[in-house]
């Protein structure tokens, strides 16, 4: 039975993240921002779990749970954020928010 | 098995692409969801079990519930109607469901074949993970709890009805 390579799941984390990444350069809403956001965060996990099945170790597991409580308290912040922008502003628009009070 | 992990590779990228362009949120949630379901299947076929399961129960349960409910949330009553009776097209389902097909015919064809080639990586069990999580990585998980205790005093801070708090504050 062969088993995946390595950098065929590296290849895929790359290709996941750098489309989470083009989601954040090129969106203007702050939600679908906050949701690529977590398919960078995905695709880091998804690079930690290749490397740890490659050698068998539960390290890379470990360290995916890490990122999922990372994530977790992350996006209840953001989301958090982005309710209060909305009361204030009245709209998802992050350029809207471009200016400093004080 | 190898197959299985291009596959579902194929179908997370394809969502993935997907999540970007939409301009409905709805819709790129729903395939945001299909992407992580795609990946727990990837954990499934790399012999990650344990980190598949919580992929689907944090991840694509718990976040994923907590955007549903922000973007519930922010719509306004007319345009939400509107947006209910144009979900019920099918034109805005058939993508998602197309490809969760897939990823349940994968399962399907994982039950199929039994316990014995589950996985094309090897196996790390969960017993593994929990003895390295609370030997080596102790103070990961001490540190994971503070993260999460902050989160969640910074989030009912940061959620407070503006206005209100203030006014609250200057009565007492």
């Amino acid at each position: 039975m062969a088993t995946v390579p390595m950098e065929h799941g590296l290849i895929l984390a790359a290709l996941i993240f750098a489309l989470g990444f083009v989601g954040v350069l090129v969106r203007r809403n702050i939600v679908f921002m906050l949701m690529s956001i977590e398919i960078m965060l995905n695709a880091v996990g998804i690079a930690f779990v290749v490397a740890g099945a490659r050698w068998a170790q539960p390290d890379g597991q470990v360290m995916f749970i890490f990122i999922l409580t990372m994530a977790a308290a992350e996006v209840s912040v953001g989301l958090a954020l982005v309710i209060q922008l909305y009361h204030n502003l009245k709209t998802l628009d992050v350029d809207a928010a471009d200016s400093m009070k004080g | 098995m190898n197959l299985l992990f291009y596959l579902s590779s194929l179908v997370a990228v394809i969502a993935t692409v997907q999540v970007i362009t939409r301009t409905n949120a709805v819709h790129a949630l729903l395939y945001l969801i299909v992407s992580l379901l795609a990946v727990a299947l990837i954990f499934f076929a790399l012999g990650a079990s344990f980190v598949a399961a919580l992929e689907v129960i944090i991840y694509a349960g718990a976040i994923m519930v907590l955007f549903i409910f922000v973007i519930m949330m922010l719509n306004l009553g007319g345009q939400a109607a509107k947006q209910e009776t144009q979900l019920l097209t099918p034109g805005i389902w058939i993508g998602p469901s197309a490809l969760i097909l897939v990823l349940a015919a994968e399962l399907i064809y994982l039950f199929a074949i039994g316990q014995e080639q589950l996985s094309a990586g090897t196996e790390v069990s969960p017993k593994e993970i929990g003895i390295a999580l609370f030997g080596p990585y102790v103070i990961g998980v001490e540190l994971a709890s503070m993260l999460l205790l902050s989160g969640l005093v910074g989030a009912y801070h940061l959620g407070r009805p503006h206005r209100h708090g203030k006014d609250k504050r200057s009565d007492s």
